[in-house]
């Protein structure tokens, strides 16, 4: 397939996943200050850590309150990653590969836009949970509609991989900002709070029915275990990145255990490291170390996709241009 | 809403006579509407245009930064075309095509008709559409033109005229097989009782007359679509077109000339092209050739063109045959290649750059419509008897500078269609758009084609970018439809 359209596949759905991700740690995050006993808007601040783009707000808006992170989050199309943002580039990409994708899978990016673009002209900003709800379930349609109206060929893969590239990247950064907020909060420790500010996390991920059925008890530990490790949920990082590295071989016929170019080299070694991984390593070493590096091993994962098939040097397929004419 | 009160105010009326009373083959559509229950109408047009908005069936607009995608209007009440007219109309544009096409042909190598005299050699060789480097060309199967989109009009005299031959990249077909789309949604009863010759052909017809120019001994030829990119005013018609094809759509950087092939560069390399449709004009193909500015082209198309390793729907240089000036030249044409009379004839064109007729287009300015002859798409246009006096003192003046740039028709009374005005229906007046499609082997013209409609009332000017609309346009089957007797269908509505 085209490389341009390769890319463009992968961005819409890198965007599309990224706008629900935003969405559901506004929810969660919104939800779960209601349950405070003061409602503290320093809450916040972690939230737009969580996205890394807390110097452009901090340019944009200086103090962090609820109303203007929301409108940053959401609205604001000078943050190339709020929903507003990200659900526009990814109908743009997908406005580029019309023809490629299906009518449906075009109909329903165009619809989820038109959606945010009338909801960005009303002036309240007094969001309901059904706001964000909606969102999310557009993204979830959106992936439905891909998987049962697209050929499973090298196009879906390429939009897979990106869909799952993104998940792992957001689930390590929002148990990276929540993980040391949560910490140090002793003064919840054994409080009815503790259990709502872990119960927030997991349904940042939307987590905590699996994770409860997975593991019972809420316990800290055990909640890293299963958004890192857990190879059956699909917001697991190790399940993403065991998914995006089988996308990745369909789309090149690769083996597992084997690389021939640079992006199976680079996501192989990374899945390999969480395949052999333990909990009590990763404690040791540090967690937030530990999700600092993987974060930089996915930006690197995208990187490499993107000098592989993306922006292909003609030098490098001399041979591949008798492909066609032997036919 | 009911056609009760409906007035033809003089016009020829595409769906009723002079008395009001419906057309043959109208009628039972009019019957329909008529029984419909009130308001029906209204809302199924507001499921139709929130399903044009939902499907993104927009065109871009030049110049208009804040909401750069609008759809194209569309009004519900299709244009209806008998059995009989279509039965002229079909070999007429077929004979017009074949001899445009001998034209051009003749224009690129041996210039008998220049020689001749039929028509002034430097009138055509200083057209706006000549390309010089096109010069000794000669594209498989002598085929120049493999896409047209011929613009017809009717008079108040009930006459289709030619207005206009588009042989560079017609485009609105999209919207045509939309509309139709659309329509048979809207109002499945009705498609049912009237016999409506199908449109839906055409993108098997488009795809298999580009697989058959292929250059020689390509089995299965690569196929594609070119677009200048998603800025471009047609846009979702290239996508539509190369999805309706399953052919890739690709913009100038995917593609490169290498080893003398045209490539596309693909995720496991370089992939041969071997026909390309190409929706962008000829300056911008290839920067080696043409503007050397182009940002969009492929350096060294052309000589892959020239050396028969591609080829490319529509040639380059066909624009020198649907030049305005050239256009008043077109039933001569038909005589010189053809040795036939045009079966559908011309609009009564005025040449400014014949003394004469300059001299009696300066002296009735407020009654004709002058065209820049390098213009398109509304542009550059002067409609006399809606035109101020400033208007046409500033256009006495380009033409007495420029007479070569500048033709006149006398206003055209073009037929009217009812079109849904808020509660009730008004006419309008359209103009039609057929498709051809010019392979080795036939000639197809789509049945039917765009119906466009001027929205704004009164007004004459047709194209999208300046107010137009479009409807459904149906060809009846010559058998004819349903008799009227036959019984309603109980279901409601249409």
């Amino acid at each position: 397939m085209l490389s341009r359209v390769a890319s463009s596949i992968y961005w819409l759905n890198r965007y599309s996943e990224r706008a629900e991700n935003v969405a559901r740690f506004i929810d969660a995050n919104y939800q779960m200050a209601l349950d405070l006993p003061e409602s503290t808007s320093s809450q916040w601040q972690p939230l737009i850590n969580t996205t890394g783009d807390h110097e452009l707000f901090e340019k944009l808006y200086g103090e962090v309150t609820r109303e203007k992170a929301i409108e940053f989050l959401v609205f604001d199309r000078n943050n190339p990653n709020s929903i507003h943002s990200c659900v526009r580039a990814a109908r743009e990409n997908a406005r580029s590969v019309r023809e490629y994708i299906s009518s449906e899978m075009w109909e329903q990016l165009n619809t989820f836009y038109l959606m945010i673009n009338s909801a960005a002209k009303e002036d309240s900003l007094d969001l309901p949970h059904q706001f964000f709800a909606d969102i999310m379930t557009a993204s979830h349609t959106f992936i439905g509609i891909t998987d049962s109206t697209m050929n499973h060929g090298e196009g879906w893969h390429f939009g897979r991989l990106g869909r799952l590239l993104e998940r792992a990247d957001k689930t390590l950064r929002i148990l990276d900002v929540k993980y040391f907020i949560l910490l140090p909060s002793v003064d919840y420790v054994g409080s009815p709070y503790d259990n709502i500010l872990w119960g927030a996390l997991l349904r940042s991920g939307s987590a905590f029915e699996m994770y409860r059925k997975r593991h019972g008890r809420i316990d800290p530990k055990k909640i890293v275990d299963f958004l890192l490790l857990d190879l059956h949920f699909p917001r697991a990082v190790h399940y993403c990145l065991d998914a995006a590295m089988s996308s990745l071989q369909h789309i090149t016929g690769g083996r597992r255990g084997t690389y021939s170019n640079k992006a199976e080299q680079v996501l192989g070694r990374l899945l390999a490291d969480f395949d052999f991984a333990s909990l009590e390593e990763i404690f040791e070493q540090g967690l937030h170390e530990y999700l600092v590096k993987t974060e930089a091993e996915i930006l690197d994962v995208g990187i490499s996709i993107r000098e592989v098939f993306f922006t292909p040097q003609i030098a490098d397929h001399d041979s591949a241009t008798v492909m066609r004419a032997l036919e | 809403m009911k056609f009760d009160g409906y007035n033809t105010e003089g016009f020829y009326d595409e769906l009723f006579d002079p008395q009001g009373k419906p057309r043959s083959g109208a009628d039972l559509l009019i019957e329909r509407i008529n029984a419909l229950p009130e308001a029906e109408l209204q809302r199924r047009q507001k499921a139709a245009e929130s399903s044009l908005l939902n499907l993104g069936i927009t065109f871009n607009v030049y110049g208009n930064d804040s909401q750069t995608e609008k759809i194209f209007p569309f009004d519900m009440v299709p244009r209806i075309i008998q059995a009989e007219e279509w039965q002229t109309l079909e070999p007429g544009l077929k004979q017009r095509i074949k001899a445009l096409n001998c034209f051009i042909d003749d224009v690129y190598n041996e210039q008998k008709i220049l020689k001749d005299k039929i028509i002034p050699a430097d009138l055509v060789l200083s057209a706006d559409g000549f390309r010089k480097p096109c010069i000794g060309l000669k594209p498989p199967g002598g085929i120049w033109c493999h896409i047209t989109g011929t613009d017809l009009v009717r008079g108040g005299d009930g006459e289709f005229y030619v207005l206009e031959d588009n042989l560079r990249c017609p485009s609105g077909v999209s919207y045509v097989l939309e509309n139709r789309l659309l329509m048979k949604r809207i109002f499945p009863m009705v498609f049912d009782a009237c016999s409506v010759q199908p449109v839906n052909e055409y993108p098997n017809r488009l795809l298999d007359m580009l697989q058959e120019i292929a250059p020689l001994g390509v089995r299965s030829p690569m196929v594609v679509v070119w677009t200048p990119g998603m800025y471009n005013s047609a846009y979702f018609e290239h996508s539509f077109l190369a999805q309706q094809m399953g052919v890739p759509l690709v913009e100038g950087s995917d593609l490169v000339v290498h080893r003398g092939e045209v490539m596309m560069r693909t995720t496991k390399g370089l992939e041969r092209v071997d026909v390309i449709y190409r929706r962008i004009d000829d300056d911008f193909m290839d920067p080696k050739v043409f503007r050397s500015d182009s940002m969009l082209g492929v350096p060294g198309l052309m000589e892959a063109y020239r050396r028969g390793k591609v080829a490319l729907a529509n040639a380059p240089g066909t624009g020198v045959a649907d030049d305005k000036a050239v256009y008043a030249y077109v039933p001569d044409i038909i005589r010189y290649y053809l040795n036939e009379e045009p079966i559908i004839k011309n609009v009564k064109t005025f040449a400014c750059w014949r003394e004469d007729e300059r001299k009696y287009v300066l002296e009735n300015l407020d009654k004709l419509v002058v065209k820049a002859v390098n213009e398109s798409g509304g542009y550059g246009m002067l409609v006399g008897p809606h035109s101020t006096k400033a208007e046409q003192e500033e256009f006495a003046k380009r033409i007495k500078a420029s007479p070569r740039t500048y033709i006149a028709q006398p206003t055209l009374d073009l037929s009217r269609v009812p079109v849904m005005v808020e509660d009730h229906f008004e006419g309008r007046h359209v103009d039609l758009r057929p498709y051809i499609l010019y392979g080795s082997s036939d000639i197809y013209v789509m049945p039917g084609g765009l119906t466009r409609v001027a929205l704004k009332k009164g007004s004459l000017v047709v194209n999208s970018s300046q107010g137009g609309g479009s409807k459904d346009t149906w060809v009846l089957n010559a058998e004819g439809g349903r008799s009227p007797e036959s019984p309603m269908p109980k279901e409601e509505g249409l």
